[in-house]
């Protein structure tokens, strides 16, 4: 391999960095985007995991033991639909997310 | 030095700015969960480049690159031989581009580092035109689709990526479609074991520029394996691999009347293009008989 010339080496190693390095791993509130929510019907659920595996934003959560057994982490959901489209059952549904806000807040 | 402001599950943030229903932001975390924490990514601009971030905030939690459009291949390259001259033999470089920065843009780099042997892992996610600027075709926009620069309908076929890589006797190379995850993984751990450059031509919807319900993702995905208008193939070692053969093929039209940009295809058009798409399949059929 051919060697560098050492002069420009020598200038150059003040300069640690060059050019803008991303250091924070950070991520957006997606959720707020959402129209429509995604809403699970739990005592039709099969557990098959099929809207985990393909949601793009990975955050829905399968408990095999529990009643609420599909966690969907709302504060990341985009609200595309796709859970609803591929469940095998149909249990998850789709509703508007207007009135489940309002729902939330009088339940609250 | 690394600072974690969100939590996450896998190595990718889950507040990305990707379009609601968008296939790259779920290829890109199956890719990334099979390579696993020691990769080095390289992304050109383009849809994938939400991923690498914005200013001083990262999506990703392996470090990365953002190189220019046409050098992408040529960037793996340098890491991967810099590492080398490192001694380091087990870190993967994936080059993670589009398919205007690839079969447009990205070729002729592409096609050295294919040419050169390098190994390195390129995935190619094809949303079949120029998505983040505003959907402008490419030449992986399929005969007849609709873009801002061809908005009576692409008049040509597209290009063979896959054929192109096999053309340069790479030892694996594979289409793979989102909504066949099991496969696409399956092809992504073979590309990270195979020694020497490896090729994944991923088929990702993109309902912003072919304008249906972001709900219907994965359906549409699986509508175009099931019609032959998306092939599941492998190139491996000379060879090549029909995965999941069809013995008969779905008509296209239910496939193209779900989508916005196939909209000003008559009938006779459709008609047309099922001939071509039927005609395809068979000369791949014959061509996976021929080893």
């Amino acid at each position: 391999m051919q060697r560098r010339p050492e002069k420009p080496m020598k200038t150059l190693k003040s300069c640690k960095v060059l050019g803008p390095v991303a250091t924070i791993f950070d991520s957006a509130n997606t959720g707020s985007w959402r129209i429509e929510r995604p809403v699970v019907k739990f005592e039709d659920c099969i557990k098959c995991g099929t809207c985990a595996r393909y949601c793009p934003a990975n955050i829905i959560d399968i408990f095999k033991d529990e009643r609420e057994c599909v966690v969907i982490d709302y504060y990341y959901c985009k609200g595309c639909g796709i859970c609803a489209n591929e469940c095998p059952v149909g249990c998850i549904e789709m509703v508007d997310e207007r009135s489940a806000r309002k729902n939330d807040l009088q339940n609250a | 030095m690394y600072k974690i402001n969100a939590e996450s599950k896998g190595l990718v943030s889950h507040g990305v700015s990707a379009c609601a229903g968008c296939a790259l932001e779920l290829i890109f975390r199956n890719v990334l969960d099979v390579l696993g924490e020691d990769t080095i990514i390289v992304i050109p601009p383009g849809c994938s480049a939400l991923f690498s971030g914005y200013g001083k905030e990262t999506a990703v939690k392996i470090p990365g690159a953002q190189m220019t459009l046409e050098a992408t291949a040529a960037c793996c390259t340098g890491i991967k031989r810099g590492l080398l001259a490192q001694g380091n033999t087990h870190t993967t470089v994936l080059g993670f581009a589009g398919d205007g920065g690839t079969v447009d843009i990205g070729l002729q780099s592409l096609s050295g580092m294919m040419e050169r042997m390098e190994k390195v892992i390129y995935v190619c996610y094809d949303n079949e035109a120029y998505m983040n600027t505003g959907i402008q075709g490419s030449s992986s926009t399929p005969l007849g689709a609709s873009t801002t620069t061809t908005p009576a309908g692409k008049p040509t076929k597209r290009k063979d990526l896959v054929g192109i890589a096999a053309a340069h006797d790479i030892p694996y190379a594979a289409t793979a479609s989102v909504a066949y995850l099991t496969d696409l993984r399956k092809k992504v751990k073979k590309a990270k074991e195979t020694d020497g450059p490896s090729l994944l031509h991923i088929h990702a919807p993109c309902p912003t520029g072919w304008r249906y319900d972001p709900a219907k993702t994965i359906e549409i995905a699986r509508a175009a394996v099931e019609t032959g208008c998306w092939i599941l193939c492998e190139f491996e070692n000379g060879k090549w691999v029909i995965n999941k053969p069809l013995k008969e093929l779905k008509p296209v039209g239910a496939y193209l009347k779900a989508q916005g940009r196939f909209n000003n295809l008559k009938e006779h058009d459709i008609a047309q293009l099922q001939i071509q798409v039927r005609d395809h399949y068979a000369r791949f059929i014959e061509k996976a008989k021929l080893n």
